[in-house]
């Protein structure tokens, strides 16, 4: 715990040094490039993530700006929804899963047994790879978390937080006429806005979403592009994808993940034009992956 | 070269794969037909089944009664108006004697007059009763009304139809021959019999009814119902939703799993233990025997239970508690609704083998002769598979239509019960 309080204190553009921490990295022993920013709105360090006895992530340590997108790329298998779901604490719902290190959203600790994860999911939002609609109408899906966590009072308030959510999903215009009809009953795209909706209705300050156009064609692809450029105005997001394209259309940032190691952190533009590290740049360039 | 290799190639994978299709299909001929083959069978065991039971119970419902010329005169009921004790003493069954004897003045002898006065049912005089007290002005007026005959009665004239001469039984010649006049003057006449279905069990096969066993299953259901579901999917969501993982929990689940294969007599035995001997309940009451069902069905319905929760699709869960749903909420907005028909399914195939059920309930003292219809769970009652072994148990000829005619009314209970379940889970399954 004391060198990833020192870790925290560092100067967001160093580079990691192997030596600094006393986790066991095997390869590659540093993360290369610009993991840490001034304003951070959620500061990870020295994550470890363990599925029994297999170790998945190996202590990495990133910073997500306040109104960022990070884009996190890899080749299957590396990590990428494991890290994210260390965000918003899905990984304890898996059975012998175990995260450590250090993860701060605004300056809070998140990750710890005396941490609630109630509260914290509703600041933390998530989408998932496959869009996952509960069996209810358009419009209890959407209110599903506004009325859980209490925040409305009175039918109108939670009809106006629904008419918005679904709007700034994209969606509003094409379900107006049947929000009482089942959520499940939407094409994939719509179903996809319709998860974002229901992320969005609570507010919450970061939004994790884990290949949410995997699913998709690429108009309903180009729509949620789309629209993750317009939430950045008010969330945090980060970005699992497996589409470089969509990387650098959507992202500021970009982490490039191999073998459970965060291997290089860079402005997107930069990941995808000049890569730092060796391993980066084979797999823009497609040798791997 | 290589391209011509390749087309051989091709066709000799054609030929092949043509020369298979006929081996599958011929498979899957044979297939479909057995599984055809199978549901003909069960259909026609279920056919014969019904026809045979149908064949032999319909005639329970029906009933003959007997026209009769009666005076309610007050000397020979020997009273003076007419009250409550007044009625309790009056000599109906004297009344019923004298039209008999008006009937067939030729009996003469002690003998004949037996074998007349045996001709209506003994509840006839409580017909009587029951129509003076609702009008109390016929007392000294004359009467025709309809009474129900005896069983032996009835069961000759029923018989005529199937045996020649008629299956005479305790029946004697004279009687018979009184009997033939009273039939072909329309004297005797083939009724809906509604006692059947108002009354409880009796001695006399014609006053016996099945609404004592009906109701006593009814109440025994509706009190193996209230505690087995909720307690099996309190328990089934609790080892699938909140139990760790480790030893206990298994050996939990193997335990569970025995319980399903227990014979279902020594829940029985347990109950007696149990219930009766250390609790000291009412014995014979639909509470032991409700309780006795819980216990021989909270398996089925634990595992069905659990299966259900099983086949809820995790990506549900994963996005409720992405919203910030608590554990608890997780079950009761999502799984548990996603859940209900399949943990209905399991508790109705439970509470239909507890239906069913007569070893565990013999032990309890469910067996016990019961002529009055219970009227809430700690009064005595016996419930309609033991109604049925009892009767069928039964010497009297009248008692085998009588235990088809129970059956049906089982299978009835049971149909609606499995109806009532297919409407429930169509209802809740419509929620998606
Ligand atoms: N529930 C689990 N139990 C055990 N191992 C797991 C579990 N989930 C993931 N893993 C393992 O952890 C490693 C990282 O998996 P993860 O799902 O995070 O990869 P990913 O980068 O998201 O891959 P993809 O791009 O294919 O989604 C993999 O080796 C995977 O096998
Ligand atoms: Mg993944």
């Amino acid at each position: 715990m004391n060198s990833i309080a020192t870790a925290v204190s560092m100067p967001e553009t160093a580079v990691q040094e192997g030596t600094d921490v006393d986790h066991k990295i095997e390869y590659p022993a540093t993360t290369v490039g610009a993991p840490f920013v001034d304003k951070a709105k959620l500061r990870m360090r020295g994550i470890d993530v363990f599925y029994g006895d297999k170790q998945a992530i190996h202590n990495v340590s990133l910073d997500i700006g306040q109104h960022e997108v990070v884009a996190m790329i890899g080749p299957s298998g590396c990590g990428k929804s494991t890290f994210l779901r260390c965000l918003n604490r899905m990984n304890d719902t898996i059975e012998g899963c175990r995260v450590s290190g250090d993860i701060q959203l605004d300056g809070e600790q998140i990750n710890g047994a005396s941490v609630d994860v109630v509260p914290l999911r509703a600041r933390v939002g998530m989408v998932f790879q496959k869009p996952n609609p509960f069996p209810k109408t358009i419009y209890e899906n959407v209110a599903y978390g506004p009325r859980i966590h209490g925040l409305a009072s009175r039918r109108a308030e939670l009809d106006e937080i629904v008419e918005t959510s679904l709007t700034r999903a994209g969606l509003w215009n094409e379900v107006k006429d049947r929000l009482d009809q089942p959520g499940t009953g939407l094409s994939g795209g719509q179903q996809q806005r319709l998860c974002i909706a229901r992320a969005i209705a609570v507010s919450p300050e970061v939004i994790l979403m884990d290949e949410p156009c995997s699913a998709l064609d690429p108009i309903a692809t180009a729509r949620i592009e789309e629209l993750i450029s317009e939430l950045r105005e008010n969330f945090t997001i980060a970005i699992v994808t497996h589409s470089m394209q969509q990387a650098a259309r959507v992202s500021q940032r970009t982490a490039y993940f191999h073998l459970g190691n965060l291997v290089e952190v860079n402005d997107t533009e930069r990941v995808f034009t000049n890569p730092e590290h060796a391993l980066t740049e084979a797999y823009i360039t497609g040798r791997f992956g | 070269m290589t391209k011509s290799h390749a087309l051989r190639n091709q066709e000799k994978v054609r030929s092949r794969i043509e020369q298979n299709l006929k081996r599958r299909y011929r498979k899957e001929k044979i297939f479909r037909g057995f599984g055809i083959a199978s549901i003909v069978f069960g259909l026609l065991c279920v056919a014969v089944l019904l026809t045979d039971i149908i064949y032999k119970g319909h005639g329970a419902f029906f009933q003959h009664y007997l026209q009769l010329e009666v005076q309610y005169d007050p000397e020979t009921l020997g009273i003076e108006q007419v009250d409550e004790s007044a009625l309790a003493l009056a000599n109906f069954d004297g009344v019923i004697k004298d039209a008999m004897k008006a009937r067939f003045p030729e009996a003469r002898d002690r003998r004949a007059r037996r074998e007349l006065y045996s001709i209506p049912s003994t509840d006839a005089p409580f017909a009587l009763r029951d129509r003076l007290q609702q009008a109390p002005q016929l007392l000294g007026e004359r009467e025709t009304i309809w009474v129900m005959v005896d069983d032996d009665v009835d069961a000759f004239i029923k018989s005529l139809d199937e045996i020649e001469g008629g299956f005479r039984g305790r029946v004697s010649e004279r009687k018979a021959g009184w009997l033939m006049s009273l039939y072909e003057s329309g004297e005797l006449q083939n009724r809906f019999n509604t006692q059947f279905f108002t009354s409880g069990d009796s001695r006399e096969p014609e006053q016996a009814g099945i609404k004592a066993a009906l109701v006593g299953s009814a109440l025994t259901l509706l009190v193996t119902l209230a505690l087995s579901f909720p307690i099996g999917v309190a328990a089934a969501v609790y080892l699938e939703e909140f139990a760790p993982k480790n030893r206990w929990t298994d050996l939990i689940e193997v335990n569970i799993n025995n319980l399903a294969a227990v014979p279902s007599i020594v829940f029985g035995l347990l109950g007696l233990a149990i219930f009766i001997n250390f609790f000291e309940l009412p014995r014979s009451a639909p509470l032991i025997g409700g309780l006795v069902l819980t216990l021989m069905t909270l398996p089925t319905i634990i595992i069905s239970s659990r299966a259900a929760i099983k086949a809820v699709p995790p990506s549900i869960r994963e996005a409720a508690m992405g919203m910030g749903a608590s554990r608890i909420q997780v079950v009761f907005h999502h799984v548990l609704p996603l859940a209900m028909p399949g943990m209905l399914t399991g508790a109705i195939i439970g509470l239909a083998q507890a239906l069913g059920e007569t070893a565990p309930l013999l032990m309890i003292g469910m067996v016990a002769f019961i002529v009055d219809v219970p009227t809430g769970i700690t009064d005595p009652a016996t419930v309609l598979p033991v109604q049925i072994f009892l009767w069928a148990d039964s010497p009297e000829r009248a008692f085998i239509e009588k235990t088809s005619a129970a059956i049906m009314v089982l299978l009835a209970f049971l149909i609606t019960m499995n109806l009532g379940a297919v409407w429930l889970r169509k209802k809740l399954e419509r929620r998606w």
